[in-house]
């Protein structure tokens, strides 16, 4: 049997903005062996729900720098579930405010990322989130 | 675990869970292929090659969008294959990006497949996943694979029929030639039709087609193509590669491109050759299959050392390579 690849959708919600941040975490994640589905800029929850249920991700990345992150994380979550796939690792990285970095692991995100996290540090909790899931 | 009912059913999840069996070559996902094999041979599977960058992507995003937005819309399954990076294993796979259009529509299954490591393995994998989206009811299956080597050619043998896209502005050479895989194509895209040089890309491909296909140049610049296929039955099986512009960033040249497939299917029925793909294409699995059986058949009943000792006679010429196989299977047979 061939080794099970870690996949994760790397995507980009909202209507703001550049995609370059996403795209350095792309990058190294594939360079940590990974299979990133890079689905571009202006994703919907609903876009980023049916890439991960189509493409059997383990884990889901998000680069917010909208501020919208209160509002994009819970719904994602909930449409994750929704499909079945509550196993699902979701990651956030961009501008999030100190405070709300609790509320977001309440709700059940994995991991939150401010700018200018090492991606050694993303890459290592991205396994051990996903290595915990799948038991 | 894989639930084959809800596979048959059209349920997503069990599709997109039993995908990755096949995918990871697991023996669940063996089984599940050997289960599902009655309800697969329905779908038109449909291969788009060509270097990257041509517009591959778009194009199947495109003729996805035509195969959906019709008085009676096929469900559309697709494999978009993109290469695995040598040094890490990893890979990024960006197809869905040009594909945000199909997003929402449940009849449309997109699924990104990297070529991982073994070269065999991937058309291996490829043929086992378009499997299990024919069995689970969709009945255009477009996989996209950049053309470039061997193993793609493998891919784009298991479709039905093969389109291969080039596109103006990509240096001067026809990208598919430098490639090999002018030979494997059913219909030729020049995509990126608003762009400056499509007429020489295309000149350039309809002079290399005519090389390719010496009987075609005939065909066409002789007036009396009719006699002759009337007198020679199976000149009727000929297919003569179109060449269709696109242009993939708004759909110009997708409806005639579709005409095009639909035509070739048509051909295919009608000349006898769906049927005699199939039985080809089933022929090299079985023989595969029997290759693979019956070496792990001699493997089980291999004596701890044997293959060792012959490859020590070996090293030491004391046997020949055609004589250490006459050995270890002799000393079998009694
Ligand atoms: N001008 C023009 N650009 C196109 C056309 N089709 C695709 N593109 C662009 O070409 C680039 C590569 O397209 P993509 O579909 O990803 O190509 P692939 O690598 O072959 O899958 C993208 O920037 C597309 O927007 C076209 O018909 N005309
Ligand atoms: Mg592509």
């Amino acid at each position: 049997m061939a080794e099970q690849k870690i996949r994760v959708i790397v995507a980009k919600p909202g209507l703001d903005g550049h995609d370059r941040g996403a795209k350095v975490v792309a990058r190294a994640l594939r360079d940590a062996g990974m299979e990133v589905i890079y689905t571009g800029l202006r994703q919907t929850p609903e876009m980023i729900a049916e890439a991960a249920l189509q493409e059997d991700a383990h884990a889901v990345g998000l680069s917010i720098l909208s501020g919208a992150h209160m509002e994009l994380a819970p719904r994602i979550l909930e449409l994750l579930k929704a499909n079945g796939q509550e196993n699902v690792k979701v990651f956030i990285g961009g501008i999030i405010p100190d405070e709300d970095v609790p509320r977001l692991l309440e709700l059940g995100v994995a991991g939150v990322y401010g700018p200018g996290t090492p991606t050694d540090q993303i890459v290592k909790e991205m396994r051990a989130a996903v290595a915990g899931a799948q038991g | 675990m894989l639930d084959l009912h809800a596979v048959l059913d059209g349920q997503r999840l069990a599709l997109t869970r039993l995908l990755t069996q096949i995918e990871n070559q697991t023996e669940a996902g063996q089984h599940a292929l050997a289960e599902l094999f009655p309800h697969t041979g329905r779908a038109h599977l449909i291969g788009v090659t060509g270097a990257p960058g041509t517009g591959k992507s778009s194009l199947v995003n495109q003729l996805a969008l035509g195969y959906r937005k019709t008085e009676a819309p096929k469900k559309v399954a697709i494999l978009a294959v993109d290469p695995s990076s040598p040094f890490t294993g990893g890979a990024v796979l960006g197809d869905r990006i040009r594909m945000a259009a199909l997003s929402g529509d449940a009849g449309v299954f997109i699924r990104s497949m990297a070529t991982r490591g073994s070269l065999g393995g991937l058309a291996h994998a490829t043929a086992g996943m378009v499997q299990a989206f024919d069995a689970a009811g969709y009945e255009i299956i477009l996989i996209e694979t950049v053309g470039a080597g061997q193993s793609e050619v493998d891919i784009a043998r298991l479709a039905h029929t093969t389109l291969v896209v080039e596109a103006p502005g990509l240096g001067d050479d026809i990208q598919a030639i430098k490639a090999g895989i002018l030979e494997i194509a059913d219909i030729l895209v020049v995509n990126k039709a608003d762009r400056p040089g499509v007429e020489t890309t295309e000149r350039a491909l309809r002079s290399m087609l005519q090389l390719a296909h010496p009987v075609a140049h005939v065909f066409r610049h002789h007036g009396q193509a009719l006699d002759v296929q009337a007198t020679a039955p199976e000149s009727e099986a000929l297919w003569l590669p179109p060449i269709q512009r696109t242009v993939a960033a708004d759909g110009q040249g997708v409806p005639e491109l579709l005409a095009y497939i639909a035509a070739h299917r048509v051909h295919l029925e009608a000349s006898g050759d769906l049927a005699r793909r199939e039985r080809a294409r089933l022929a090299a699995e079985l023989d595969q299959r029997l290759q693979d059986a019956l070496v792990e058949h001699w493997r089980a009943g291999a004596q701890a050392g044997e293959l060792e000792q012959a490859l020590d006679a070996l090293l030491a010429r004391q046997l020949s390579p055609q004589e250490a196989v006459q050995r270890l299977l002799n000393g079998r047979k009694g």
